[in-house]
């Protein structure tokens, strides 16, 4: 283990993130675009490929870690926040994301997003939601909506959906965001800050199943109507929203509202707080969902707390440097005698 | 005040004292009754003065059942001995019983002629009725008959030694009941009470009352055995005089000393302990053990369930920690995935599981050996592991160190087995000379240059270990079928049957490193008794008894149980039988029969309870008359 975090390597590119391995998703699967993103993100940003390490569990996204040419580990199903958990206790200085979907992340492995986020693990989660499972060939998935016929919902789905921003916010994440395959900037922008968090940044990522659910998120990459459907969420900056900026999500008591932006005036606008350590205002705008609303995209939330590697770390640090490690002295510590 | 004991007639001279080459004491009472301590505590003593001790605490999965009930009573056993011991004793010739429950429940197991000693303030008509008792059984002279019956007045005679003690309540008082039932003991048993009286002030020295409470009663309960003339005898048991090996002793649990092995296990190995770990009976206390030695670099991780608890363990493997988890027969079924994963990472871990009563939730609180089969081949597809079994208390020190060491030579997971008997009893432990146990030599490769995830150590097979920060050894490693040496996907007919036999060859050759298997008794013979876990101890003490009485017995304890040790068929083949007692419905044989050509005699039992010596020694009988 390594006592300082390694300087950042200027000379990175795209490709020395690109591992030897054939990428096997579908043609026209919007895992190519995170992927592409990804390395391009890591290489700004310079971590040493030596101290990044990927872990997924399974599905789809799950394939992610053979194609970056980092530390990786391919794990099962829905329980990669616990190894990863267990990789930053040991070595707190790697940098470790975790892949996931909504089938591996909110069903299977709902248990373990959830505490890890609770905890503050030090891991960035990139879920990637699709709406759909795909490698099992299109079942619906815990966020898939009421309603969708799959071939395990032949009437429809019966089951209510989750929210994975709302999940995460009211499972303590720190840093919560959301953005998308194909919407390229702002993904890497997302990435970026994700990468920067100290404690677990959950990442949602809409992502297009072209083969089982390629009608999923329409309403936010159809550019005719995208524009109505998303609003970008910027620290300080008013909820504005529209192809012309023409509207605007203004807080009437504890509920929002889409407003006309009459002239560019956005006094009574909400200014986005993503700081706030109350997470009321956050969960809020996590409520905010297709038709009614548009789908807030950006850090909904972005707060500090300590993160639960590092404060496990500075226990043992300090037991280590206060405590006498005498292990004969251990062993001793009881009522001992002596036969001659 | 009390009145005199009931055994008055019967009253020879208190100052008699009747030498025993071991006795056998049972505690029991409500589980809030402090059995327990009581029981630690005279065992402590005892150890201290010189006796060799066995310990067997047998409690109920309730914190706090039902006061006065057979279901909360928890009885704690201890065997002291002036010479060898190896468990804690079939029939106890001492019952301190403090309710009518823990009468009804023990007296069947007491030695005929045994000294019974009851809190009579218990025998109240509400606890007689919960007890099962239509009438006070200490006034039936038929139902104790042949017993040495002392009615104590535990609770009257407390509350009298603590009358001015103001600042407690009489509930509080009550509690110090089992200090004047140890006292009544350490006077019985000739024992000084200085160890305990430092305990008092050492638990409870931040509340002065308490520890004045506790000393006080137990005064007075030793007072009370000088000044009563109620016993035909005091009993001693003389400190040890055979060949024991010479050093310092510590009394130590199952539980202990896997939390010592592993500490030591790590720090042989210069390495980070990881212990990820949820809490389950009866593993929960080596969770405990270990939070509290940090200062050896030790991090604890209390997972959210038991599969997290595997996953954070691979995940620390894989960063480069010594590694392991523990748990029960229920977590360990939710941690057989991980397993799996582990196995075909080829990450080396270790997995303690505290066996207990089953199936399911089963017997929390008790014993039994009904995981082996399960830990062997209860995965999907072929998942060879190396499994291994603590056979004593003591023994899981050196076991948890073994496990440690065969995970990393030979980069796979491993399962030490113990057992809830084995978990809480205790006995002697000559503590180790720190530098004779040999270093843990591991290797973290470096060097890029023709490095491969899946190149193989010719001798052992095992993978190199790479951890993440090494420059130029970046890989990725995942449960899918693989090709050797590159570690690359793949679903090659061929690949995945090369993969699964050189991870079962890697397994086998786990037996190149064993030493040869002991046998205690004759090298051929009439009968070879062969165990695992932790019924070394009965199954010792009834050879060595079988031996005395001029049978042709051996037997032979298997620590490792995957591999089996090479020279076991040989040995198996050099007796006309061979018996295998084990606390399930017959694994072990099974395993032995399908291995060898040997037809084995089974010994089960599934009371959640050990053995008994008389169980086996019966068997013996049987088997060869």
């Amino acid at each position: 283990m390594t006592d300082t975090i390694a300087e950042p390597v200027a000379s990175l590119t795209r490709k020395d993130f690109v591992s030897d391995q054939e990428v096997r998703w579908c043609p026209g699967c919007g895992d190519y675009a995170i992927l592409a993103q990804m390395q391009k993100v890591l290489a700004e940003i310079g971590v040493p490929r030596e101290q990044t390490v990927f872990v997924s569990g399974i599905g789809c996204s799950s394939r992610f870690p053979y194609y970056m040419d980092t530390y990786g580990v391919h794990s099962i199903h829905g329980r990669a926040p616990t190894l990863a958990t267990g990789i930053k206790a040991v070595n707190p200085d790697l940098t470790v994301w975790v892949v996931t979907g909504d089938g591996d992340g909110l069903s299977i492995g709902g248990n373990h997003l959830i505490h890890c986020m609770r905890r503050n693990v030090d891991v960035k989660i990139l879920l990637f939601n699709n709406r759909v499972y795909g490698l099992t060939k299109g079942q619906y998935s815990p966020t898939s909506l009421q309603g969708h016929r799959t071939k395990s919902t032949p009437m429809g789905s019966i089951d209510y959906p989750f929210n994975p921003m709302s999940v995460a916010i009211g499972a303590e994440a720190t840093f919560v965001a959301r953005t998308q395959d194909t919407n390229t900037k702002h993904l890497q922008e997302i990435l970026r800050r994700a990468a920067a968090h100290r404690g677990t940044a959950f990442v949602e990522i809409y992502q297009n199943c072209i083969v089982y659910n390629p009608t999923a998120w329409d309403h936010t990459t159809d550019s005719s109507v995208r524009d109505d459907n998303i609003v970008y969420v910027e620290e300080g900056k008013p909820l504005v929203f529209g192809r012309d900026n023409d509207k605007g999500i203004r807080i009437n008591g504890m509920i929002p509202e889409v407003v006309d932006v009459a002239n560019g005036a956005t006094d009574e606008l909400a200014i986005h707080q993503g700081s706030l350590n109350n997470s009321s205002y956050a969960y809020m705008l996590s409520r905010m969902q297709h038709p009614e609303f548009p789908l807030p995209f950006g850090v909904l939330r972005d707060v500090s707390r300590p993160a639960y590697t590092d404060l496990l770390v500075d226990q043992v640090k300090d037991a280590m440097n206060s405590g006498d490690a005498d292990l004969n002295a251990l062993l001793h510590s009881s009522d001992t005698w002596v036969v001659e | 005040m009390a009145e005199p004991p009931a055994s008055e007639s019967s009253a020879v001279n208190a100052e008699m004292v009747r030498l025993m080459d071991s006795v056998v004491v049972r505690f029991s009472g409500d589980s809030g009754d402090g059995m327990q301590l009581t029981g630690d505590q005279f065992t402590n003593t005892s150890a201290v003065l010189g006796n060799d001790i066995s310990t067997f605490p047998d409690f109920p999965a309730e914190i706090r059942a039902p006061a006065g009930t057979l279901a909360g009573l928890s009885g704690f056993q201890v065997n002291l001995a002036a010479s060898d011991i190896y468990t804690a004793g079939d029939a106890p010739l001492v019952l301190v019983a403090m309710n009518p429950a823990a009468l009804a429940a023990n007296l069947a197991d007491i030695e005929p002629g045994g000294v019974v000693i009851v809190n009579e303030d218990a025998f109240t008509r509400n606890n007689l009725r919960k007890a099962g008792y239509d009438a006070n059984p200490l006034d039936d002279d038929s139902y104790l008959q042949g017993y040495e019956l002392h009615r104590v007045p535990l609770t009257t005679m407390t509350r009298a030694a603590l009358d001015d003690l103001d600042e407690l309540s009489n509930q509080q008082k009550d509690l110090c009941k089992n200090a004047f039932a140890l006292g009544l003991a350490f006077w019985l048993f000739d024992r000084p009470m200085h160890t305990t009286l430092a305990f008092y002030q050492e638990k409870f020295g931040k509340r002065p009352q308490v520890v004045e409470a506790n000393t006080r009663a137990l005064k007075a309960g030793y007072a009370f055995g000088e000044t009563t003339e109620g016993f035909q005898s005091r009993l001693s048991v003389p400190s040890r005089t055979d060949d024991v090996p010479p050093g310092t002793y510590r009394r130590i649990t199952g539980n202990e000393a896997v939390v010592l092995g592993l500490v030591t296990a790590a720090q042989k190995a210069n390495k980070t302990l990881f212990y990820g770990s949820y809490p389950i009976t009866p593993a929960s206390p080596i969770l405990e053990g270990l939070a509290a030695l940090k200062r050896f670099d030790v991090r604890t991780f209390q997972a959210e369930d038991e599969i997290s608890a595997i996953g954070s363990v691979i995940g620390a493997s894989f960063a480069g920690a010594i590694s392991v988890t523990a748990s029960s027969g229920p977590g360990v079924s939710l941690k057989s995935e991980g397993m799996n994963l582990a196995i075909v990472m080829e990450l080396p871990l270790v997995v303690v599981n505290v066996q207990r009563g089953g199936p399911s939730t089963g017997l929390p609180t008790k014993t039994e050996q009904a995981d082996l089969l399960s830990v062997l081949y209860g995965r999907n597809g072929e998942s060879p592991i190396p499994v291994i079994a603590a056979a004593t208390a003591a023994e899981c020190f050196e076991m948890a160190i073994e496990a440690c060491r065969i995970a990393v030579r030979h980069m796979t997971p491993v399962f030490l087995l113990t057992d809830g008997y084995l978990a809480n009893s205790s006995e002697p432990w000559l503590l180790p000379d720190l530098d004779l146990i040999e270093p843990i030599h591991i290797e973290h490769r470096t060097d890029p240059v023709g490095y491969q995830p899946y190149m193989r150590d010719e001798a052992t097979l095992a993978r190199p270990w790479v951890v993440p920060g090494t420059p130029g050894l970046e890989h990725r490693v995942g449960g899918l079928g693989k090709q050797d040496v590159t570690g690359n996907v793949s679903y090659d007919p061929q690949d995945n049957e090369h993969m699964i036999k050189t991870r079962a060859e890697k397994v086998a050759r786990v037996a190149d490193f064993l030493p040869p298997l002991d046998v205690f008794g004759p090298d051929q013979g009439d009968l070879l008794v062969v165990g695992w876990g932790g019924t070394y101890g009965a199954i010792r003490s009834a050879v060595e008894q079988a031996q005395s009485e001029g049978r042709s017995v051996a037997s032979c304890h298997l620590r490792h149980l995957n591999p089996l040790p090479k020279d076991l068929g040989n040995i198996l083949s050099r007796y006309r039988h061979v018996l295998v007692p084990e606390l399930n419905m017959g694994q072990l044989s099974m395993l032995l029969q399908a291995r060898y050509p040997v037809r084995v005699i089974g010994l089960n039992k599934v009371q959640g309870q050990p053995f008994r010596i008389r169980e086996i020694v019966a068997k013996i009988n049987d088997i060869l008359t």
